[in-house]
């Protein structure tokens, strides 16, 4: 014990601090699902469906068993032990078509699995797929979602001929009278068209069968590695205490590993058969054909107001292509579109009805943003198009209907309650950033010399921090485990398992100035089923906003207790625990963190109702979800020639709340926009009239490149959130979500002299070729 | 993109590496940026792959004889930054820094691009534009073409079995009247079209121009009625003498431009080109 005074530690968080993942990550020190190579292992490839519809009419095998090197080949009929994939979502009326993990008598997309091959190494193993002799009876397919529901599509599901998969219909006001009472009514056909999630490592499994334990482990590129232990534990029948999953680092996911995949379970199954360790790494074709894809919506809106800009209610008819399967959340990524309509504004009549419709194409789900783009990208356009209409600034229109500071919290037309905002103080932050006033002058100037400039404006909201558990369909709440060593280094164990967000260092800074203790001290631990407590993942931008506060409060319950010790070795009643370290309020004595750790560990003697050891775990519901926003403004010019549109500046202003680390934060806005420009200019997932996915490689899926993607120039407001104790809410998808309609109404703008009114996405320099030579014809 | 089983060999000379290739069976590997890929798509399945990256006496770039000559591996990163090929022949150095991206420019070879053939490459635009002459070799000897005669259809050249490009070259002192205009294919970053252009001028008035166009049509070509045509006009002429680029021209067309579309932004570009290359003539 030492009586030495109390330093005051400058506070972590709120500091731009390195990551502290990143010399591993940058250094090819990391260990992804590819790195592990476990003694004995062998490598499976799949063999998938060509066709987009076709009945396996005959299916050989013979060749590849017998082909030197390979151990076992499995179809359709092997595995009839194991579940089907599983829908995570409900609806009423919800048509689940049964998804087996290997493709019974017919596909039902280009990709979908067929056979695998195991052999001693991967090349064998392809070469064994090649050698599976399939003969095919090709049906005619649907790739369109409009045209799969419009009566006279072919059926992707023979059993459900009008490819309808569900309808979800919410209603909120008297949507009739706001249009009764109208005095312009705008309406607008907007789509969203299907994405490719691209994360830059594809998926992994690699399972390990356990023979005289009897149990599995499964190494696997996810982002949910507790449901998906439970979930595969169930297709498997194995005890769920005997299957274990490993999350390793990972290469990004953005959606499309928030999911259960075949071939997750196909691995397992082969383990389990053959008794040894197997590994399949997805091919960038694969990836391409068999992780979800993202979007593909096509919108019908109709938005009711008065003449002075005043917005009365809005209808929405959504189609939403699903694909040939439901993945783990895929129908329910609409409703999230349908809950976020009214965006930032305070309208309180909403119709909206939403149809899945089945297509024979890889199913779509969760992609950052997760149905919140969409929703954005409609109000956010129909808003600009409202103020084209009846001759208002964009701006003007916005302010005139945000939600009010006094209104919060604020219940939605959907039925939410948005927890708090200042939905104009981004917006203004933002037009004096850009000098919106010069930036007309300029547009205006540049319009007389013949030149297309655009500005265009997005206000959006967001839905974050997923969220109370009676609103999810798995639990919504997050776990933090904090255990101090007797050395007094401290382990956090989050059950949300970030992959790449950042929170080895934003969780550190927490913990640090929670504890008083240096960063270096505290170590973050994540992904893996036998050490981590049970946990939902990282996805919807929760890592933070739920399990950075799980995270507090284990960190409040373990400084209480640290403070027991410190009392009882201060011998005094009157202790404060700060710094790293308790005192004596009295005598200024003080015992170090490591002495009350070491203390609760050797147990000699113990304070009061307070058991041995330095470790507690905490389980956090959230109140409420969080509602992050801001305003995105991009300038561009068209190339009238070309039809090419560049970006000239580029500007965010996010509300995320109380922030963390400003860099991290900034890195994650960043992507988020370099994700939602993608949308907007480049990116497009195209299958053509018989299901074939035309944009199958990266030589023809255009993700936006660093020379692609225009300085991006940002600043936040800050208003906390009250749903967590951090303030914070959630910052993981605020980019993508602000870019898109900042875009199309950018350009939009930058047409208006040529009576432009919209322009879909992406906008690529032919799209907007067209509109001009139509324009100027 | 696992690719079938294949014997690698990386000889270090010539001599042995056409002995290799002498049966016409063998593939030859270059910089790998399109055989590698073709090869784990399992489009290309060759059982014997010669590495031609290990042979001392294919890369080089030296001026010599009037000509720049340049080794079969020099990669475009080399082209782009050598001082001989920026000052004697700037166009291909300005081409070469357009090709792909760095990692790309750091593997890809000249030699590769050239034999590929890729209707959509950047080289044969410029090298079209300066007169480029390609040679190769086989076991037996070697000899030099034009690359008008070089290169023959999409993805088709005049290489028999058992050849390879040893040498391109282009005549020195080239100039700085030049200019390679990309439009990029944004996936890829191949060209939609690429118009390279080499011009020579007197008073603002082009007395000579030489235009290569890359991914318009099936194979790279020298517009010939466009160079006539721009002789004797001025920057306010040149709109007018680029207009005929597409004439007769079959344009390709898939799901990144229409042909018309082509068609178009090669009008556009090569009006661009030209009026970059004159001012800098």
């Amino acid at each position: 014990m030492a009586t030495t005074t109390i330093t005051k530690t400058e506070p972590l968080v709120g500091k731009r601090i390195r990551r502290r993942e990143d010399p591993r990550l940058i250094t090819g020190a990391a260990t992804y699902v590819d790195d592990i190579k476990l003694p004995g292992m062998y490598h499976a490839a799949i063999l998938r469906s060509p066709h987009g519809a076709a009945r396996i009419a005959a299916l050989d095998i013979s060749r590849a068993a017998a082909h030197p090197g390979v151990v076992a080949v499995f179809t359709g009929k092997d595995i009839t032990g194991v579940g089907p994939v599983p829908c995570g979502a409900s609806l009423p009326g919800l048509r689940v078509p049964v998804h087996t993990i290997l493709a019974q008598d017919r596909v039902y997309f280009v990709g979908h699995p067929v056979a695998v091959v195991v052999a001693s190494d991967r090349y064998i193993a392809r070469d064994g797929v090649d050698l599976i002799d399939v003969e095919w009876d090709v049906l005619p397919a649907v790739s369109d979602p409009e045209k799969a529901i419009a009566g006279d599509a072919p059926a992707v599901h023979p059993e459900w001929p009008d490819n309808i998969a569900f309808h979800h219909h919410q209603e909120n006001g008297n949507v009739d009278d706001a249009f009764a009472q109208a005095e312009v009514v705008v309406k607008q056909r907007i789509t969203s068209q299907r994405l490719i999630p691209t994360a830059m490592e594809t998926r992994g499994v690699v399972a390990d069968f356990q023979t005289g334990d009897k149990a599995l482990t499964l190494y696997s590129s996810t982002q949910v590695p507790h449901l998906l232990r439970t979930l595969i534990a169930l297709m498997l029948g194995l005890p769920e205490n005997k299957t274990r999953v490993v999350a390793p680092e990972m290469g990004g996911g953005f959606g499309s590993k928030l999911n259960v995949y075949a071939e997750e379970a196909l691995m397992g199954f082969v383990a389990m058969k053959i008794g040894k360790p197997v590994k399949w790494i997805e091919s960038r074709r694969e990836n391409y054909l068999t992780t979800i894809h993202g979007r593909g919506h096509v919108d019908y809106f109709e938005i009711a107001a008065k003449r002075d800009g005043t917005i009365l209610g809005m209808k929405l008819k959504l189609i939403q292509d699903i694909g040939a399967y439901h993945q783990l959340l895929t129908p329910a990524i609409p409703t999230l579109s349908v809950l976020m309509m009214p965006g930032l504004y305070k309208f309180q009549n909403i119709r909206a009805h939403v149809v899945g419709a089945f297509t024979n194409c890889v199913p779509t789900d969760a992609y950052r943003g997760a149905g919140r783009p969409e929703a954005t990208h409609g109000i956010e356009r129909m808003v600009d198009m409202l103020a084209a209409e009846i001759g208002m600034d964009p701006v003007e229109i916005r302010l005139k209907n945000f939600v009010a500071n006094e209104q919060f919290p604020f219940s939605t037309a959907t039925g939410l309650v948005y927890d708090s905002g200042n939905y104009a103080a981004p917006l203004m932050k933002a037009l004096d950033l850009v000098d919106y006033q010069g930036l007309r002058a300029q547009q205006k100037k540049a319009r007389e010399e013949g030149r297309l400039m655009g500005i265009g404006i997005s206000t959006y909201g967001e839905i974050c921090a997923f969220g109370p558990s009676p609103a999810t369909p798995a639990g919504g709440w997050e776990s933090a485990t904090v255990k101090i060593d007797p050395t007094g280094k401290v382990t956090v164990m989050t059950g949300a398992c970030p992959h790449g967000q950042g929170e080895e260092t934003t969780f550190a800074q927490i913990t640090a100035d929670e504890l008083g203790i240096p960063l270096d001290d505290i170590h973050v631990i994540r992904g893996d089923t036998a050490i981590v407590q049970y946990g939902i993942g990282t996805f919807g931008s929760r890592g933070t906003a739920v399990g950075g506060a799980a995270l507090y409060f284990a960190l409040q319950e373990v400084k209480a207790k640290l403070k027991r010790y410190g009392a009882m070795l201060l011998e005094s009643d009157d202790v404060s625990y700060q710094g790293g370290q308790c005192v004596c309020n009295k005598t200024g004595r003080t015992v170090s963190l490591a002495e009350m750790s070491g203390a609760s560990y050797r147990a000699m003697k113990l304070p009061p109702n307070t058991s041995p050891g330095m470790q507690v775990t905490n389980f956090w519901e959230p109140p409420n979800f969080t509602f992050p926003f801001g305003a995105h403004i991009a300038v561009t010019e068209i190339d009238r020639e070309t039809g090419a549109v560049q970006v000239k500046r580029y500007f965010a202003v996010d509300d995320i709340g109380n922030i963390i680390n400003p860099l991290i934060v900034d890195g994650q806005l960043h992507g988020g926009v370099a994700q939602g420009l993608g949308q907007a200019l480049y990116e497009q997932a195209v299958y053509d009239e018989n299901a074939q996915l035309v944009t199958g490689e990266l030589m023809d899926y255009a993700v936006p490149k660093a020379t692609m993607v225009p300085w991006i120039e940002s600043d936040h407001t800050v208003t906390p959130s009250p749903v967590n104790p951090l303030g914070v809410k959630g910052v993981g998808e605020a980019g993508t979500i602000g870019c898109s309609p900042a875009m199309v109404n950018s350009v939009v703008d930058a047409l208006r002299p040529l009576g432009v009114k919209h322009v879909d996405m992406p906008m690529t320099s032919e799209k907007i070729w067209r509109i001009l030579n139509s324009a100027q014809a | 993109m696992i690719a079938q089983n294949f014997d690698y060999t990386a000889p270090a000379s010539l001599a042995e590496a056409l002995s290799l290739l002498a049966s016409g069976e063998a593939k030859p590997l270059a910089g790998g940026m399109s055989l590698i890929p073709m090869m784990k798509l399992r489009l290309a399945a060759p059982d014997q792959v010669v590495d031609l990256g290990r042979i001392p006496e294919l890369n080089y770039i030296r001026h010599d004889g009037g000509r720049v000559r340049i080794g079969a591996t020099a990669t475009h990163h080399q082209v782009a930054t050598s001082t001989t090929v920026r000052s004697q022949c700037p166009l291909l150095a300005a081409t070469a820094a357009q090709i792909g991206d760095v990692q790309v420019r750091n593997m890809g070879t000249i030699g590769g691009s050239v034999a590929h053939a890729d209707p959509a490459a950047d080289y044969p635009a410029a090298l079209l534009a300066l007169g480029a002459e390609v040679t190769v070799a086989n076991a037996g000897g070697s000899r030099t073409l034009s690359i008008e005669d070089f290169l023959v259809d999409t993805f088709t050249t005049a290489l028999e079995p058992g050849e390879i490009i040893t040498e391109i070259s282009v005549p020195a002192g080239g100039g700085s009247g030049c200019h390679y205009q990309k439009m990029l294919q944004p996936a890829s970053g191949f060209a939609i079209v690429g118009i390279a252009v080499q011009v020579t001028a007197s008073g603002g008035v082009i007395a000579s121009a030489r235009v290569g166009v890359t991914g318009l049509t099936g194979k790279a070509f020298r517009a010939h009625g466009v160079e006539a045509a721009l002789v004797g006009k001025s920057a306010a002429g040149i709109a007018e003498a680029v207009a005929g680029i597409a004439d007769g021209v079959d344009a390709n067309s898939d799901i990144h431009a229409s042909a018309g579309y082509r068609c178009q932004m090669a009008r556009v570009h090569a009006g661009r080109a030209v009026a970059a290359a004159l001012a800098k003539a």
